[in-house]
């Protein structure tokens, strides 16, 4: 093998042209001229030409990655009880498809091995035919909080901010797959989209996964179309996609055009390995799980969390006065019975103020007023109960390969003075 | 006398032990210093360090994914092999050849495992950075 790179292979094939590419820097493929136009494979796309997902969000968001696209707000931005578009965390495993999209021609198709027949619709059919329901329902990734295990998991390195509750409108699934008509062996939906891989190979899946039959027939899991009253912005998943709310948003699938009901667990691209599933036995921290079946679980509910989303963290406050504090509670499938915070690690807990969800699977409200004892440096500190008892861990969490379902209490720290 | 001999191997074996012990750690601190990220010079586009190797790693790793999927992460050389493999078995990435060699030097020099310190061995470190303002009524 030569020592010079590129100049060896092929330039007709894809890897020959990655490395010429890089001879001719990407900046060039910015410019107005492409080096190499003509030997670019015809589904290769130079990133420089795509949309920007930027534009309609907070200033303050923090992007962890630019292709794939994943952007999370800081957890001060998450404080609405209904999450505006403009503060919610973007989640890609692909990209954000660059065709352009006609939502008059854009369609749904239901197919798969347990449908009696398969069943195509326009998205003015699902607007028409079927009664649409809104409801607000938190989207959180499995990852949110993988930043905090130690050692470093593979996957973005999210903090808190990727989860929200903003209002979605659109149809039942169950209402669509009562009118194509499913088969007893059913057993688990896959999702398919019009998101490339990043390789934009057109024969690789970026991402297509899904749910049990159960949860896909839940009266909040909505094929939806608008989200906060408005179309779903692009890279939300324009013009359709699915909304399961409680469970990993990996399953809540975007610029949706097809939904297989299959009569296995669904094997679509990031169901394997350990993508989205955590060890079924505890294990040590930074130890080796061999990826089969056997030693992992899919990740279905997600676990009980609680943020402060009032006051922002680093709050130098007046110790005269009480200070008053909210947030938000949720508990995937399940809901919050309490919430407690405490101003001393942990020692005391004091009860805080919750309110029921505004419908199934949305999060909840709390508030709570506080006194420091004396001024200085504290840290406020929030937990939630779920309805089953289960409330959430001071410390990180059972570490897992994937570092997901970290729901360890969130703080922020306070100074109170004279 | 064969006492003695026993004590004495015993005891040779021990300072071995200890002295293999101190190679590593030594090892890491000194030969091979963890180097930090904000004293070398950065690649403008992408953010890596710009060193001899940096256009191979650009040409292998960020023509498919963004450079923040390395910038983001500390991995040994193991744990940068591990994510080149998921990448060969679930994402197309080619075989790197002679060159993952130098990608991987690369990888493990600049962006290891930073010292303990770095982030801390605690379940919950204390609070860092935190922008102090004052919170009007």
């Amino acid at each position: 093998m030569g020592k010079t790179y590129g100049m060896k292979q092929p330039i007709f094939n894809r890897r020959g042209f990655l490395q010429q590419s890089t001879l001719a820097t990407v900046a060039t493929l910015a410019g107005t001229s492409i080096i190499f136009a003509d030997k670019i494979p015809p589904h290769y796309r130079p990133l420089a030409f795509d949309y920007d997902p930027l534009k309609g969000k907070s200033p303050e968001m923090t992007v962890l990655g630019d292709k794939p696209w994943n952007v999370e707000p800081p957890v001060h931005l998450l404080d609405d009880a209904v999450t505006p578009v403009s503060k919610m965390f973007i989640r890609n495993n692909g990209l954000i498809p660059t065709d352009p999209i006609n939502p008059a021609t854009w369609t749904l198709t239901i197919n798969g091995e347990s449908v009696k027949s398969a069943k195509t619709y326009t998205l003015n059919d699902l607007k028409k035919r079927f009664k649409p329901y809104t409801y607000q329902l938190v989207l959180e990734c499995g990852g949110n909080g993988r930043a905090g295990y130690q050692p470093q998991t593979s996957g973005n390195p999210w903090e808190q901010g990727a989860v929200s509750c903003a209002e979605w409108t659109g149809v039942r699934l169950k209402d669509i797959l009562a009118d194509v008509g499913i088969k007893d062996d059913a057993v688990y939906i896959g999702y398919y989209g019009k998101d490339p891989h990043l390789s934009q190979d057109p024969t690789k899946v970026a991402i297509s996964r899904g749910v049990p039959m159960k949860k896909a027939l839940e009266e909040e899991t909505l094929i939806a179309w608008a989200v906060n009253g408005q179309d779903i912005p692009l890279e939300h998943g324009y013009p359709l996609r699915l909304v399961v709310g409680g469970w990993p948003a990996s399953t809540s699938g975007k610029w949706l055009h097809t939904i297989a009901v299959r009569n296995k667990i669904h094997d679509g691209a990031k169901m394997e390995g350990h993508s989205y599933q955590v060890p079924i036995r505890p294990v040590e921290p930074g130890e080796k799980v061999a990826e089969t079946p056997q030693n992992f679980r899919i990740i279905e509910s997600m676990p009980v969390k609680s943020l402060v989303t009032y006051p922002k963290t680093g709050a130098m406050v007046d110790i005269k006065k009480p200070l008053a504090i909210r947030g938000h509670a949720w508990a995937g499938d399940r809901s919050v019975a309490e919430v407690h915070t405490s101003i001393d690690y942990g020692a005391t807990w004091q009860k805080s103020k919750l309110s029921p969800p505004k419908n199934r699977l949305a999060w909840q409200q709390w508030s709570a007023e506080l006194a420091f004892p004396q001024p200085g440096y504290y840290e406020v500190w929030v937990r939630a109960t779920d309805d089953k008892g289960v409330t959430q861990p001071m410390v990180i969490p059972q570490w897992n390969p994937g570092g997901y379902l970290n729901n360890a209490c969130h703080r922020i720290a306070v100074k109170a003075v004279v | 006398m064969n006492g003695v001999k026993i004590a004495f191997l015993l005891g040779a074996l021990l300072i071995g032990l200890a002295s293999f012990r101190n190679n590593s750690v030594t090892q890491y601190s000194s030969a091979k210093p963890p180097f930090r990220a904000d004293t070398l010079k950065k690649d403008a586009e992408s953010g890596l360090i710009d060193a001899p190797n940096l256009m191979m790693v650009k040409a292998q790793c960020t023509a498919c994914h963004s450079s923040k999927l390395i910038l983001q992460h500390r991995f040994t050389r193991a744990g940068w092999v591990d994510r080149i493999r998921w990448m060969q078995k679930y994402h197309k990435l080619w075989d790197l050849g002679e060159s993952e060699k130098v990608v991987l030097d690369y990888l493990e020099t600049y962006y290891g495992p930073a010292s303990m310190s770095d982030k801390g061995t605690f379940r919950r470190p204390p609070m860092k950075q935190v922008k102090w303002y004052k919170l009007e009524p």
